[in-house]
């Protein structure tokens, strides 16, 4: 019973401290809530309409918004890439930071629902995936697995997080009996949501572009760089504004792990590029529409160009010491890994795995405006968490935000009036 | 939409009648709002329903579709004749590209108008190449056909014996029936489109836009897993005519093809057409190295 008042008083308090912020804050919030609201109306037109107001066709029947799904996919199990050193080594530098990637996860995952959602066509429906109301059809689709290991993961961490934060809060060490299992439990469950996701696409004989056994490892190792170039900005802008100490190590130690993880992605990429154009088969015409254009359609070889470009720079940049330690040269890093892995799952994976068609077609995909706008005000809403989550998981971290003495105190009487 | 809710009380306690309970009929009413065909928010699986559900079931849509068409359209259910398999073989040798296939099968099926579905794809291919999708033109456009130095490959749902489509499926919307149909229930579709990323043939088409159909072009006899009326921001494709095979009539394409390319038939009548074409003619199916096992054959007659 102390423990649920104390928790009330523990929501309540992280409600005030969102309510509390500088003009910057402000600005950065409001910012997010007009795309969310922009995203609102735009899907209220899509809702309206039918899909028929994205660019998908029959032929590209997948495209951006399942794109961004899987890319945050990588991002949320990217998570794991902090947990290992921090829990499995007790890398003190890191450890102090690892719910933030926690929190990450969490909104990471918020979006990869909503991306599900507005792309189907009977979001009325989606109760038939709810096992015990509808009908999931496991173990055979690979759709329905992925439901239930990302929400899974969602449960997961966003037990981890608020169960770490309660017990700083509350000036306790987390219970190693219960905290310790859920961890490391996260750990393969990490890998587990990217692979099954990968194997979605990987399943499919259809597509041969898809149907490659290093899908599932290209994408973690894609995944291993995007997740964290996010963390590593926060990280920076949070010893900038608060008076939180994150040491240059741990910023180093990550960059570091993220130069191994894009330079196996890059060599995955390799591997698949040489078996398509020196085998050179029918299944190589995905890869020339990526790269090349195939009999004159061309729309996304200049973005696939720039992703390479930007991964082969940052890749680079965060191997060699001096570049990485370097505050400039590692935030251009992380805005080029960015760039790179977000492209290349966005656009890259999907679309030439979809074109040509099963029936040699080509169709011309690009996101319509609507789709654009439905995107932003997601990514807005999956930004706007992860705000709000730091905001309050900063000052908790610091000590700044901890449940009152007088409180403590007079749990400590009542504990001990018995005896 | 309280129909959705009271259905169940025949038939003892449903999910539907806990999710109803759950969310009380406003939820129900509110769900059905966005959609267009009005069938209950809140029902089981098709297999799950009681013979009276399914009754009920048909006689609200028909009542539906009669209204919104103004005239009397028939939904029904014909099960799987017992023993029947369905079998199609479509002759390459003598196809000639008329595309008369493609429209009567619209005619048919109540595809959509605009925007314009079609069930069947006609490829044009080049003589030199031989079945090469890559260089496939779907879109041909000739004054009279066959064009010199070309032939025609027709194609459409290919009823696989070991079905991706069904494979991957997260909600069991779209089976195989005992006589070999793979079929889609369109009240059970989430619209999630795997089964189109899985479709090796290219056969399956989605609603995209709100699907119309001009009244007094609409087919009033229809069937629930066939031609019925299709909702918006579902999959829908080929089902040899489900509501004429299972009375005993050829597919509408088979009927119309001017050339008698298209041969349909039980493929275990011993004496019937499609064993006799396994058995003393060159017959191979599409992209054979995926293993699909389809039902739809295509041959060289000559």
């Amino acid at each position: 019973m102390r423990t649920l008042r104390a928790f009330a008083e523990f929501v309540l308090g992280s409600l005030r401290i969102v309510r509390r912020g500088n003009l910057l804050y402000w600005a950065w919030i409001a910012f997010l809530l007009a795309l969310i609201v922009r995203g609102v109306l735009a899907y209220a037109t899509q809702l309206e309409q039918g899909l028929v107001a994205t660019s998908m066709r029959d032929q590209v029947s997948w495209a951006f918004y399942i794109g961004n799904f899987t890319f945050l996919v990588g991002v949320a199990a990217a998570a794991v890439l902090l947990v290992i050193p921090a829990y499995v080594y007790h890398w003190k530098p890191i450890k102090e930071v690892v719910v933030l990637g926690e929190c990450l996860a969490i909104s990471a995952i918020a979006m990869c629902g909503l991306f599900v959602t507005v792309d189907v066509g009977r979001p009325d429906r989606l109760w038939h995936l709810v096992p015990g109301l509808g009908r999931l059809n496991v173990p055979n689709s690979l759709l329905a697995w992925d439901v239930v290991v990302v929400n899974g993961y969602f449960v997961l961490n966003l037990l981890i997080a608020t169960y770490l934060l309660f017990a700083l809060y509350l000036r306790k060490k987390p219970d190693p009996r219960f905290f310790t299992p859920l961890v490391l439990l996260s750990i393969p469950w990490a890998i587990g949501i990217h692979t099954v996701t990968a194997f979605l696409y990987n399943g499919l004989a259809a597509r041969p572009f898809w149907n490659s056994a290093i899908l599932a490892p290209r994408f973690l190792a894609s995944a291993f760089c995007s997740g964290p170039a996010v963390l590593l900005v926060v990280m920076q802008l949070l010893r900038r504004f608060t008076r939180f100490e994150i040491q240059d190590a741990a910023i180093w130690k990550v960059a570091e792990l993220m130069a191994y993880a894009m330079g196996v992605n890059l060599f995955l990429l390799g591997a698949e590029v040489f078996k398509e154009y020196y085998s050179s088969t029918e299944h190589l015409a995905h890869m020339q529409y990526m790269f090349t254009g195939l009999a004159g359609h061309a729309p996304i070889v200049p973005y696939m160009w720039t992703a390479v470009g930007c991964s082969l720079v940052a890749f680079l940049l965060f191997l060699v010491p001096r570049t990485r330690r370097s505050p400039l040269t590692l935030n251009l890093g992380c805005f080029l890994i960015w760039a790179g892995v977000y492209i290349e799952k966005g656009m890259g994976l999907i679309i030439p795995g979809l074109t040509p068609d099963t029936l040699g077609e080509i169709y011309e995909y690009f996101p319509s405006r609507n789709e654009l706008w439905v995107s932003a005000g997601i990514f807005s809403i999956g930004f706007l968490l992860f705000t709000l989550m730091v905001k309050v998981a900063t000052p908790i971290l610091l000590g700044e935000f901890q449940a009152s003495v007088r409180a403590e105190q007079s749990g400590t009487e009542a504990s001990l009036k018995p005896t | 939409m309280s129909h959705g809710c009271d259905a169940g009380a025949t038939s003892g306690l449903s999910r539907r009648d806990f999710l109803c309970a759950l969310a009380g009929c406003a939820a129900a009413a509110a769900g059905s709002c966005a959609d267009p065909t009005h069938t209950p928010f809140f029902r089981d699986h098709l297999k799950e329903l009681t013979p009276e559900d399914k009754a009920r079931l048909l006689r609200e849509l028909e009542q539906e579709f009669s209204a919104r068409y103004g005239k009397p359209v028939e939904v029904a259910l014909d099960s799987p004749r017992p023993g029947v398999e369905f079998a199609y073989a479509l002759d390459i040798s003598r196809c000639v590209g008329c595309r008369r296939c493609v429209h009567a099968c619209v005619a048919e099926n109540n595809q959509s108008r605009d925007p314009e579905i079609q069930w069947i794809r006609v490829l044009e291919m080049d003589k030199e190449k031989g079945v090469d999708f890559a260089h496939a033109d779907p879109y041909y456009e000739a004054d009279t056909v066959p064009r010199p130095g070309h032939f025609y490959v027709p194609v459409a749902c290919q009823h696989c014996r070991n079905a991706p489509c069904v494979k991957t499926c997260p909600v069991g919307a779209t089976w195989q029936e005992p006589d070999g149909i793979v079929v889609i229930d369109y009240d059970w579709c989430i619209g999630c489109r795997c089964c189109m990323a899985a479709c090796p043939y290219g056969a399956r088409h989605f609603n995209w836009g709100e699907p119309e159909i001009p009244a007094e072009q609409l087919n009033p006899k229809t069937h629930y897993l066939g031609n019925r009326p299709r909702p918006k921001g579902v999959v829908e494709k080929c089902t040899f005519c489900i509501q004429r095979v299972r009375a005993g009539l050829y597919p509408a394409c088979v009927e119309v093809c001017p050339v008698g390319a298209r041969k349909f038939g039980d493929l275990r009548d011993p004496d019937g057409e499609i064993r006799y074409i396994l058995e003393h003619k060159r017959v191979f199916v599409l992209k054979s190295e995926l293993a699909t096992l389809p039902r739809f054959y295509y041959f060289f007659g000559v």
